[in-house]
């Protein structure tokens, strides 16, 4: 017997939890500037979320997916996408959907229960939320085909979760995306949950990036808590879709500080210890301690940003809860752009109900 | 004019719709330089170049799921499912994607989006591969369901569901792939949607079916001809939305229905017709209404499949016992 195929997964880290860099800094992140844009988006992730949470348990919004913990890989990968590329989330990467242009209010009107929060008023092609799991691979897989056919370059870029790659259509998109040599990447968070299974009970594979190896395609796995890593390695994986490189799979390392979502109670199953452990490497932190330590940031300044950020979110809250109600007629206009005979008479009984329901 | 089967007339609207519009992508297993299965793409590859015509990876999830991603990018993509039992794996990306996308988005995201598949049985073909499932899709909202009966309603039909702006499901019935010809003119005129059509014109029985069935119906109101039974045979080729005020006039006029489809029974689309003349049209009827249809069982291997699926004596008896009634 020999040998007809060897593979290695690399892990890629530049920022380490205390705030050290450990490795070699690609261009953006000598430029403070561009460091200090995504710190101040993963600090209006935490202030939007923490409010988020806040809205739920006194009843003025519905079930939440929080994302704490988690932003240094949501706001990395959207600093590395252009503009024209498009998103394909699940459904807690605020911080992707935030820095394309999706806003506060909207992503609170979706939580809220109203199919108005997928407007989306800056990236008009992006998806929306996509809750049945990795259901969302083959559609940006298809993306990728039409830039394809059409010669656009252009990326998509898939979100999934730990638990999302134990399905197939997360498999069979990331192969058909091989095949066809498509421009996709495609960002396995692996927070180490998948509601209340943790990643070594959902495969025996020892990393999430090596389900890439199976597909033919480019695999690597990062800091995700580091986000000049996840921003780096995207912006390489990016670059070499959009020049006909086809797809590559990017494993974010990172962890759920937060429940799964508000309807959930990770105490009832996380071991002892783990959850503090995790706040010791949580991105915001770290990203801090470089900053101030480079004379780029200070107390006054992070005080500053909290309150700017609080105000943001206030005046989301507000115009989130001034949205006027949604007509009973929308359920009946947006399902097909001629609505059949027989759901005219449907709308209208449920029109009459509605009237006088008061 | 040419005559044309109905496979020959499928072949030729996909040809029509890939040269007159730039946006139409075709993909499926097999549908490339093999074209098709059933040849319905035979040719196509060759003419308009492999990525309007592509082989898709072996993946029904991955088919419907790539369409939605192609066509919230302005493409219309016509994907071909193999048969239309291999469905069951497309079935979370068509009901939970394609047939919500526009609803849930308020409009901004819309899916042009053909899903075509060879549908019921008859051509002793192995197991998995004669099945009518039209029940599992009319049930959603957000779909078309078509399913033509002759080659010219066959291009009308794929016309128009390609050029429709929502996602279609297309039902092409094995049986009659190359059953008949017909003249069919290359003139890329859409039929109307949302419609029945009548088939038969009768006084005494209103019957109503679609697919392969029409065929056996005809024959059976034939037959029935020379027992002075007069036969109104709608073909009801818009499974989903159905057009029930064609049907209710149809039963105001003969006051007897009967619906003959080769889908099981329990939940069968006849099951919706039937409650919707008797929640409207019940004081037409000068009988019970009837249904002749497959049995509540599985699907037989090709051996007993003729024993499941209504037969022209089965539908005839149906027909005169509502007539006797």
């Amino acid at each position: 017997m020999h040998s007809v195929a060897s593979f290695d997964i690399r892990y890629r880290q530049l920022l380490d939890a205390a705030g050290i860099p450990t490795g070699e800094w690609p261009g953006f992140a000598h430029d403070p500037a561009q460091l200090l844009a995504m710190y101040r988006m993963m600090t209006l992730c935490r202030v939007f979320d923490t409010k988020a949470i806040n809205l739920q348990r006194t009843g003025r919004l519905g079930t939440y997916a929080p994302c704490t913990g988690q932003e240094a890989t949501h706001v990395g990968v959207g600093a590395a996408m252009q503009a024209d590329d498009v998103l394909f989330p699940v459904y807690r990467e605020y911080g992707t959907q935030l820095w394309r242009g999706v806003t506060l209010a909207g992503i609170y009107t979706y939580w809220n229960g109203d199919e108005r929060g997928t407007w989306f008023d800056g990236p008009r092609q992006d998806f929306p939320w996509c809750v049945p799991i990795a259901s969302q691979m083959p559609h940006a897989a298809g993306a990728a085909m039409a830039f394809k056919v059409r010669g656009q370059a252009r990326c998509a870029v898939a979100y999934i979760g730990d638990g999302g790659t134990s399905q197939g259509a997360f498999y069979e998109a990331l192969n058909a995306a091989g095949a066809q040599a498509l421009p996709l990447v495609a960002v396995v968070v692996n927070n180490g949950w998948a509601i209340s299974v943790p990643v070594a009970e959902q495969t025996a594979a020892r990393t999430l990036a090596q389900k890439a190896i199976a597909a033919g395609i480019a695999g690597i796995q990062v800091d995700g808590n580091d986000i000049i890593a996840v921003r780096a390695v995207m912006e390489e994986a990016l670059a070499r879709a959009r020049n006909g490189g086809g797809p590559t799979l990017v494993e974010a390392l990172t962890y759920r500080l937060s429940d799964h979502t508000t309807a959930d109670d990770a105490t009832r199953y996380r071991p002892a210890g783990e959850l503090e452990a995790a706040w010791q490497r949580e991105p915001l932190l770290r990203t801090r301690h470089y900053l101030q330590a480079h004379g780029h940031w200070s107390d006054t300044q992070e005080a500053a940003l909290r309150a700017d950020c609080q105000a943001q979110v206030d005046a989301a809250v507000s115009a989130y809860q001034a949205l006027p109600a949604a007509s009973t007629d929308s359920m009946f206009e947006h399902l097909f752009a001629q609505l059949p005979h027989d759901l005219q008479a449907q709308q209208a009984s449920a029109r009459h109900y509605a009237a006088h329901k008061g | 004019m040419a005559k044309l089967t109905l496979v020959e007339a499928i072949n030729l609207a996909l040809a029509h719709a890939l040269q007159n519009d730039p946006d139409v992508v075709l993909m499926g297993e097999d549908i490339g330089l093999n074209g098709g299965v059933f040849r319905a793409t035979a040719g196509l590859q060759q003419r308009f170049g492999a990525l309007r015509v592509q082989d898709s990876v072996l993946a029904e999830g991955v088919i419907a799921g790539m369409a939605v991603g192609m066509a919230a990018q302005g493409l219309k993509p016509v994907a071909e499912i193999q048969f239309m039992g291999f469905i069951y794996p497309a079935l979370d990306q068509i009901c939970n994607h394609m047939a919500r996308m526009r609803n849930r988005t308020r409009g901004r995201i819309t899916l042009p989006i053909v899903v075509r598949m060879p549908h019921g049985g008859g051509i002793h073909a192995p197991e998995h591969h004669s099945e009518s499932l039209e029940s599992l899709l009319c049930h959603h909202a957000g779909l078309r369901v078509l399913c033509p009966s002759t080659p010219a309603r066959a291009y009308g039909l794929l016309l128009a569901a390609i050029r429709n702006p929502d996602p279609v499901i297309f039902l092409e019935p094995t049986r009659l792939y190359r059953l008949a010809r017909q003249e069919v003119e290359d003139d890329g005129v859409a039929a109307d949607l949302d419609c029945c059509h009548l088939l038969r014109e009768g006084q005494d029985v209103t019957v109503v079916c679609w697919g392969a069935a029409t065929h056996d119906v005809l024959q059976a109101a034939h037959t029935l001809e020379r027992e002075s039974i007069d036969c109104e045979v709608i073909d009801l080729s818009s499974l989903s939305p159905i057009d029930h005020n064609s049907i209710l006039d149809s039963v105001a006029r003969t006051g007897r229905l009967v619906i003959v489809h080769e889908a099981a029974r329990n939940c069968g689309v006849g099951a919706e017709i039937a409650a919707t003349v008797a929640e409207r049209g019940l004081y037409h009827l000068h009988a019970p209404i009837r249904r002749v249809t497959g049995y509540d069982t599985v699907m037989p291997y090709f051996r007993l499949e003729h024993d499941y699926i209504p037969s022209v004596t089965r539908i005839a008896d149906g027909i005169r016992e509502t007539v006797q009634a």
